[in-house]
């Protein structure tokens, strides 16, 4: 298979006459800055067309990206690079769908996609929510359904019918939208990747076996379709989670072209553990859209909180602007906390500042994404910045006593800010879980 | 005909160690059941790589004092048998515990401040109570763990028991206990891979068996630093499998004490209308929590509501391809 190529393979494609217009002095420059993705091919003005095709494929990205949906909530999957989020990190958080099927009346298919399409929460100040409605052909009238539906959300489709005649219609009034189109399968084949291509819209493929999705992928990219999405066509934990490993080291660990796209795993259960077994599964183990039956705010918050996790980078710590944070409404008798800018930290301290029921000041100090205990040993948090964080925000001035409450953690600084600053300093609990107990019963104002 | 498919399974040089808790009278204990863990070769689930003999375990959490700042949610289940940890015990064993995690919370000098004679106690009313394995979880307060383990161990004696937990600064006294008494041990680390392995080194130093710990490298809630830990525990068990013995351990997740002590989990649908009714959002962040695990690498759970245990349960035997 196509894998990246060295500078000697480009230069075997190149004309060999060292003629000097592509702004290197000979074809064997030329290719090794090609090579390292320093110079494009096309700066030679005398490559071949061959040589142009032939690189194109070895350059490609192991996984293709593919665009679902158009405008504001358009949402792009694949072109991940990656096994283990810790080798680099996932790029591209996976699409959550929520499924419903045509046979509802229309207006009741209204008010449930709305519902879905209303699944959004904030957390850690991103908003997460579900991604794509999809429809599923269920002896209704598709192509009625998927206007109703397309009407009473802003969210891109993920059309289910595997009737091209019955796709077509849909499309007529849908595929502006660029929905996903599911499915292509051996028995609709050509004439799938023909909607596909007239409406410009990416296409979901299923086959039985890895072996009979690649024939299809094949076939498809033949017809010139090439924003395509894999269903190996498992349902069930087990099977699906072990085709997914599978799909994702073929693309990745091999460069499998005919397998080198998103994937999309559909999550069916009766009972609704199950579902979230799936669906988080599906999330962290490899499904660029995850299509999941309908379901209420309790089963989908750890769903999405799942995605955002998994999703995160890595390598970038997790931080929060600086400021001052105001908890519940806190007047001249409420506690001044300090914290640092880690998110975790940061939310942590604020949930249970919530807990305690005690309306409070958070001076956030930016420590650049470090916890307490890190930043402390970084010199990341020190006396003198959180004095300076503290008057900067001017905190001290809006309430009516001189008291600040630093963590537990770093105790240690009590004696400097309080004799730099002249506010008296008191030490709080070590773990946020303690704050609750701490501020109903060990604060006072004065 | 047509394409052909590269084959991608991978096999790995070292299994993890295989540990076994619990010991029958013929072993020297009073068991009725022993749990295997560990043993596999492949990376969670991935049986097309390598065998995985032993599927992971649930164990459920007992506490030397009634659980009070449980939200209602999973104190209920246990409502009438939180003041006794025998019944409690029971009551889990009921629920499907494959083990006890009997922590001593009740010992710690910031709390009940109860001593060696109490943890005994407690512990024996477990043993005698169930036949399950036990794990032994101390207070968390490295002076009052040294001093109340020594009589634990003794006192459940060839038993064959999970202590824990050793750490970086503190493992001289456990590791010697275990080892006189007959018990494995938890090595904890805090979400570092490097101490992970350090505190390893230290136990081994001190003469206690690599295959006789258990890798504890700190949990998170899901929302809550599970990412982190979800990436150390896939980098631990990709070492392991790669051949470092000193991270070929067997994973273990406290999974109900986390999970259960987010907003998530504990706040009243009043409160947060969005969120939906908190008696199932609860279970669920529980168990969404465990899977997260079972997939890094957990090998054993430690968990609290018995919904959530049982949905885990049966999603591990779905993972491990005992029927759907």
């Amino acid at each position: 298979m196509a894998k990246k190529l060295t500078g000697i393979e480009i230069y075997k494609l190149l004309p060999r006459t060292n003629c000097g217009d592509c702004g290197f002095p000979t074809c064997m420059a030329f290719a090794m800055q090609v090579a390292a993705k320093k110079a494009p091919l096309d700066q030679c003005p005398h490559v071949s067309e061959e040589a142009k095709a032939a690189l194109g494929e070895a350059q490609a990205p192991p996984m293709r990206t593919v665009t679902i949906g158009a405008g504001e909530h358009a949402w792009s999957v694949g072109g991940e690079t990656v096994l283990f989020r810790h080798e680099e990190k996932f790029h591209r958080p996976c699409a959550l769908a929520v499924r419903l099927g045509d046979d509802l009346p229309p207006g009741e298919l209204q008010g449930k996609v709305k519902e879905a399409s209303s699944l959004r929460f904030v957390r850690i100040g991103q908003e997460i929510g579900v991604n794509l409605i999809a429809l599923e052909h269920r002896g209704g009238d598709f192509p009625t359904a998927a206007t109703a539906a397309g009407e009473a959300t802003d969210l891109p489709l993920l059309l289910m019918c595997e009737d091209p005649e019955a796709m077509g219609k849909a499309l007529e009034s849908c595929g502006e939208g660029r929905p996903l189109i599911y499915a292509a399968t051996p028995e609709n084949l050509p004439a799938m990747g023909e909607l596909a291509k007239e409406h410009s819209c990416p296409l979901a493929v299923r086959g039985t076996g890895l072996e009979e999705l690649a024939q299809l992928t094949e076939s498809l990219k033949g017809m010139g379709v090439e924003d395509l999405v894999l269903d190996p066509g498992t349902r069930g934990l087990l099977p699906t989670l072990t085709e997914l490993v599978r799909l994702r080291r073929l693309a990745l660990e091999k460069t499998f072209r005919p397998l080198g796209y998103p994937t999309l795993a559909l999550a069916e259960a009766e009972d609704s553990f199950d579902v979230l077994a799936q669906g988080v599964a599906f999330v962290c183990k490899y499904a660029s859209v995850v299509v999941l039956p309908p379901l209420g705010p309790e089963l989908a918050l750890p769903i999405l909180t799942a995605r955002q996790n998994i999703y995160t980078d890595p390598q970038v710590p997790n931080a929060i602007e600086a400021k001052l944070y105001e908890v519940g409404s806190p007047g001249p008798d409420s506690p001044v906390l300090v914290t640092t800018n880690f998110a975790l930290t940061y939310f942590t301290v604020e949930g249970e500042v919530e807990r305690s029921k005690v309306p409070a000041y958070i001076a956030v100090v930016d420590t650049e994404g470090l916890g307490v205990l890190n930043a402390y040993a970084d010199d990341r948090l020190t006396a003198e910045k959180i004095i300076k964080t503290v008057k900067e925000y001017g905190v001290m001035e809006r309430v009516n006593h001189n008291k600040l409450i630093i963590p537990g953690l770093v105790a240690v600084l009590r004696m400097e800010i309080q004799e730099e600053s002249g506010w008296e300093v008191i030490v709080g609990p070590e773990d946020a879980a303690g704050i609750p107990a701490f501020l109903r019963n060990e604060w006072k104002p004065n | 005909m047509g394409v052909e498919v590269p084959d991608v399974r991978e096999s790995w040089p070292q299994a993890i160690y295989t540990v076994t808790l619990g010991a029958t009278p013929e072993e020297g204990g009073t068991r009725t059941k022993k749990i295997t863990v560990g043993g596999e070769r492949a990376l969670p689930f991935h049986h097309f790589d390598g065998e995985i003999p032993h599927p992971p375990v649930v164990a459920m959490e007992v506490w030397d004092i009634p659980g009070e700042d449980w939200p209602q949610a999973v104190r209920t289940p246990f409502a009438d048998v939180m003041d006794d940890p025998g019944r409690w015990a029971e009551k889990c064993v009921e629920y499907g515990a494959q083990l006890i995690c009997l922590r001593l919370v009740g010992c710690d000098p910031a709390g009940r401040d109860k001593g060696p004679e109490e943890a005994v106690k407690a512990t024996r009313r477990v043993l005698q109570s169930v036949g399950v394995p036990l794990i032994i979880w101390g207070c968390g307060n490295a002076d009052k763990d040294n001093e109340i383990f020594p009589a634990v161990a003794e006192a459940a004696q060839g038993e064959n028991c999970l202590l824990g937990t050793i750490t970086e600064d503190n493992y001289k006294t456990l590791t010697a206990v275990a080892t006189a008494y007959g018990h494995k041990v938890i090595a904890e680390s805090p979400v570092d891979i490097n101490i992970a392995k350090q505190v390893n080194i230290l136990a081994m130093d001190a003469g206690f068996p690599l295959e006789n710990l258990v890798i504890y490298p700190s949990s998170g809630a899901l929302g809550y630093g599970i990412e982190y830990v979800y990436s150390i525990m896939e980098r631990t068990r990709i070492a392991g499998l790669r051949g470092d013995k000193l991270m070929a351990m067997p994973i273990l997740c406290d999974i109900g004490r986390e999970a259960w002590g987010v907003k998530e989990a504990r706040a009243p649908r009043e409160e947060v209308p969005q969120w939906g009714d908190e008696q199932a959002r609860g279970p669920y962040w529980e168990a969404a929590t465990a899977y997260m695990y079972l997939l890094a690498g957990a090998d054993i759970l430690i968990m609290r509501h018995p919904e959530a245990v049982g949905a885990v349960k049966r999603t591990i035997a779905e993972l491990m391809g005992e029927g759907a």
